[in-house]
């Protein structure tokens, strides 16, 4: 079962410092190439521990869609 | 649990870089070490390896920040991390540290002589002198130590204050190594997919 909310990292605001990755419990964010910072969806299980860590506050959790 | 690897008690150099300072300005130098390495990383990996995982400021805020709880965490102001003052904060960064090598080349050049003090903030000038014995190496050696001491300093004092003010890593939105790096790396992916802000997935 995926959790009900995921992170998501704003391209426009993140300063790929990657203080969301050194932070997630389950290794869900990657640094693309020093540019920006990716969350995993599969991965991710909405803990938000990221999104409280990130000086530029840009990550958000978002909601899955509901699936059927 | 995560793993913890040995650059994880990298925040402990950052506190020596600092201490030595204190007693003998020459260590200073050391600091080329935290210039050299993320631009070598930034240019020739086109990552942040550095930033994101051996940087001893970064997580010595992170840790005293976080761990330590000398921060409000709270969100910083929404202009502390957009281009403009990003950007903007890198160019009168590097202005200063261009200034900093001019005051070296004037000493080197004889146009100038020693002066044994740090400058903190850029205006407030502090006596040094205790960590320096004249003559021990050229003037301009020494000349650089305390002016290159003076930016790390500087810098080190606005990251503490932003990490209580706001997070613990606030520093780091507008860092100038890290913008410099970030700048570059997307410089290298230009054109190439995977780092686009375009694709903003
Ligand atoms: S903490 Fe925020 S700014 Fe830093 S890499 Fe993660 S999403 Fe980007
Ligand atoms: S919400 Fe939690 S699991 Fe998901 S990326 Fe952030 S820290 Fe990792
Ligand atoms: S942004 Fe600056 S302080 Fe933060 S990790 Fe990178 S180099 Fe270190």
């Amino acid at each position: 079962m995926l959790s009900k909310r995921y992170a998501w990292a704003d391209r426009s605001r993140c300063v790929a410092c990657g203080a969301c990755a050194n932070e997630c419990p389950r290794g869900a964010v990657e640094i693309l190439h020093g540019c920006f910072a990716r969350m995993d969806a599969e991965r991710c299980v909405g803990c938000g521990k990221c999104a409280a860590v990130c000086p530029a506050d840009c990550i958000t959790l978002l909601e899955r869609e509901a699936r059927v | 649990m995560k793993k913890t690897h040995w650059y994880d008690y990298l925040w402990i150099w950052a506190i020596i870089y600092f201490a030595l300072g204190f007693f003998n300005i020459l260590f200073a130098w050391l600091g080329m070490i935290d210039f050299l390495l993320p631009l070598g990383f930034a240019v020739f990996g086109g990552n942040k390896y550095f930033c994101n995982h051996l940087c001893g400021r970064g997580q010595l805020l992170a840790r005293l920040g976080g761990k330590w709880k000398c921060s409000r965490n709270r969100p910083a102001p929404r202009w502390m991390a957009s281009p403009w003052f990003r950007y903007g904060f890198l160019a009168f960064f590097l202005t200063m540290f261009g200034n900093m090598i001019f005051q070296t080349w004037l000493v080197a050049a004889g146009a100038a002589s020693l002066r044994e003090a740090i400058k903190l903030f850029w205006t407030i000038r502090v006596p040094w002198g205790w960590t320096y014995t004249a003559g021990l190496v050229p003037d301009w050696v020494a000349q650089f130590s305390f002016g290159f001491y003076s930016l790390m300093l500087t810098s080190l004092l606005l990251g503490l204050i932003v990490m209580v003010l706001y997070r613990p890593r606030t520093w780091c939105s507008f860092c100038p190594m890290g913008t410099m790096t970030q700048g570059v790396c997307r410089l290298k992916r230009m054109g190439k997919d995977g780092a686009s802000e375009k694709e903003n997935v």
